[in-house]
């Protein structure tokens, strides 16, 4: 009974912990511009895949970790700088489209790139399992929760603790005052979208080892980040890291106990409950709007 | 409402009688009536997006609603077509309703991600319950008929897609210049205000949303029984961009740019086919390249580069 449960557990808190980097990376961009990017899905697809295409070419494995991080970035920044920041102030729904065919275009040339296969990546350290009482647990796992813990805390240091942090922070609350005190805000749009490309990345090539990739993995992947997003209070940066968590680990117990073949469906079940019965999100705070 | 309104409308009728005597062949006959199907979507999906400001990501998943109904309800329990479509829009409407009445009390982006939610939740069910569904292959849709009289040939379907069409374009522009219609308008432009003035603005957006899910549900029946064949496809997330797409790229708010936008994007596919698997780059660079140099979509930017209100 136990070993069970633990077992849904610990692989539930490692796939939250992917759609928590994701929904962070929700967050960031709909703070510094009101966007609901879904390309972000396509930045989780392209860390992996790249992860797999520089190891097999033979780099050695940090290096290929660096690239694939780094140049899902720069795909981020070329997407703000080519078709984010051309329309500003335009109806919420034609960002939506932008990011969409932005989604689009990434897996399409992935797909033509790398073909519709399915690879793997090897686990970081090992694939010999880890017993707690009689579960047991993947060291790839604990690089992802590790990682994710770290990535979490140093966020939080950048946002708290450095002007650069506090510059975007203040953008998400108010833009227009947050450019009267001078703060550059197309700089930090430039900054969200390169920082929540990067984390997706991240968030990607993590996961890879346990739950393998392919071309169109970023659809449910971005989408679940999203559910993450939203059930954390959408905005809110802890509330999506609980968000993903939860999400995570509800999806495993559903798939353990009710049934695996409706997995996927658990977390827009979840977030139609709480849109119905806690509109703020769980993690968000009572806000009124003005006029 | 003003006096040359109707003419947009006099020339689609026009052009829908002429059509068939025009096309090439069966191919492109057949082409013709999904752009028609896709049009009258798109016309009640622009009244909820274009005039009441509100996004569904999960239109697709009410076409799935009515298109199962006429599969399922007639194959497995014997019901008539007719009653099968109507049952399907009565489910579709009520489920609409049930979702959006706490959501719309809400701001912002959740309607998107409740229909998105919605509509991804009924496409695995229609997946996984496969002893009803035929689950991802589909099953096959018993033929449409009233009084004797069947639809078989696609030249009949044309000719009642055509005459859906038509009621639809007339409909829409009526309701537009409704009061119902101006209320919309009214609360796309600001809530605050048209709720100063007596506007109740829950009640409008609920019965909008469930209006445009209805419109989507009976074509999906239309769709359903003028294809023979349903597939989970129908009713998946992508399709429902597609249908937002259109709206957006015809343009928001405009009844004829939802034709516009109907009619390219169905016929996109098949201009891209030639590109060998590259389609999915080509649609999604002409998504953003449209966007990015017409926010306001097609018809829209046309009309005011050429000085004439839509």
């Amino acid at each position: 009974m136990l070993a069970q449960f633990l077992q849904f557990l610990f692989s539930g808190v490692t796939v939250g912990a992917t759609y928590a980097l994701a929904a962070l990376g929700f967050t960031l961009i709909y703070n510094a511009s009101n966007v609901i990017n879904f390309a972000q899905g396509e930045f989780i697809m392209l860390g992996g895949m790249l992860a797999v295409y520089f190891t097999q070419a033979g780099l050695p494995l940090p290096v290929a970790l660096l690239l694939a991080i780094l140049i899902p970035a720069i795909v981020g920044i070329i997407v703000e700088k080519l078709a984010i920041e051309p329309v500003k102030g335009a109806e919420t729904v034609t960002l939506i489209i932008i990011t969409i065919g932005a989604s689009l275009v990434i897996r399409g040339l992935i797909q033509v790139w790398l073909g519709k296969n399915t690879f793997s990546l090897p686990a970081f350290s090992g694939d010999e399992p880890i017993q707690i009482l009689g579960a047991t647990l993947l060291p790839q796992s604990l690089w992802v929760l590790g990682v994710t813990a770290i990535v979490v805390v140093a966020l939080w240091y950048f946002f708290n603790r450095t002007l650069q942090g506090k510059a975007m922070l203040a953008t998400s609350f108010n833009r227009v005052a947050a450019e009267l005190v001078g703060i550059n805000t197309s700089w930090v749009l430039f900054m969200s979208f390169a920082m929540s490309a990067a984390l997706g990345a991240l968030g990607g090539i993590l996961v890879t080892p346990i739950t393998l990739t392919s071309y169109d993995v970023g659809i449910m992947l971005g989408l679940k980040g999203f559910v993450a997003a939203v059930v954390g209070g959408l905005g809110n940066g802890l509330g999506a890291v609980l968000g993903g968590l939860l999400v995570g680990i509800l999806e495993a117990m559903g798939a353990g106990y009710i049934s695996s073949s409706y997995k996927d469906a658990i977390p827009f079940v979840l977030i139609l409950l709480i849109l119905f019965f806690m509109p703020r999100g769980l993690f968000g705070g009572k806000s009124t709007d003005r006029v | 409402m003003k006096k040359n309104a109707y003419i947009g409308l006099y020339i689609v009728m026009a052009i829908l009688v002429v059509l068939p005597f025009v096309v090439p062949n069966a191919f492109y006959l057949d082409l013709v009536i999904r752009m028609a199907i896709n049009a009258v979507i798109v016309l009640g999906l622009n009244l909820l997006i274009g005039f009441a400001g509100q996004i569904s990501l999960g239109h697709a998943g009410f076409l799935g609603i009515g298109a199962y109904a006429s599969a399922v309800l007639p194959t497995h329990f014997g019901w008539h077509p007719v009653l099968a479509m109507l049952a399907g829009a009565v489910v579709t409407g009520l489920l609409a309703g049930l979702v959006a009445r706490p959501i719309f009390k809400l701001k912002g982006h959740y309607l998107a991600m409740a229909t998105l939610g919605l509509g991804i939740i009924l496409n695995i069910a229609l997946r996984n319950e496969a002893q009803w569904t035929g689950g991802p292959d589909g099953m096959p849709v018993p033929t449409m008929g009233l009084f004797g009289f069947e639809l078989t040939s696609d030249k009949q379907w044309y000719w009642v897609v055509a005459l859906l069409l038509s009621v639809s374009v007339w409909a829409s522009l009526n309701l537009i210049d409704s009061p119902f219609g101006r209320a919309l308008r009214a609360l796309h432009g600001s809530e605050v205000a048209s709720q100063v003035v007596g506007v109740d603005v829950v009640r409008y957006k609920v019965a909008i949303f469930v209006m445009s899910a209805v419109f989507a549900s009976f074509m999906g029946s239309v769709t359903a029984h003028y294809v023979g064949f349903v597939t989970p496809n129908l009713a998946d997330f992508f399709h429902s961009i597609e249908l937002v797409t259109m709206v957006v790229i015809g343009g928001m708010a405009s009844v004829y740019g939802s034709l516009v936008g109907a009619v390219l994007l169905t016929a996109l596919p098949q201009a891209l086919a030639t590109f060998e698997g590259w389609e999915t780059v080509a649609f999604g660079s002409i998504l953003m390249l449209c966007m990015i140099f017409m926010p306001k979509g097609l018809v829209p930017t046309l009309a005011a580069k050429f000085g004439k209100g839509d």
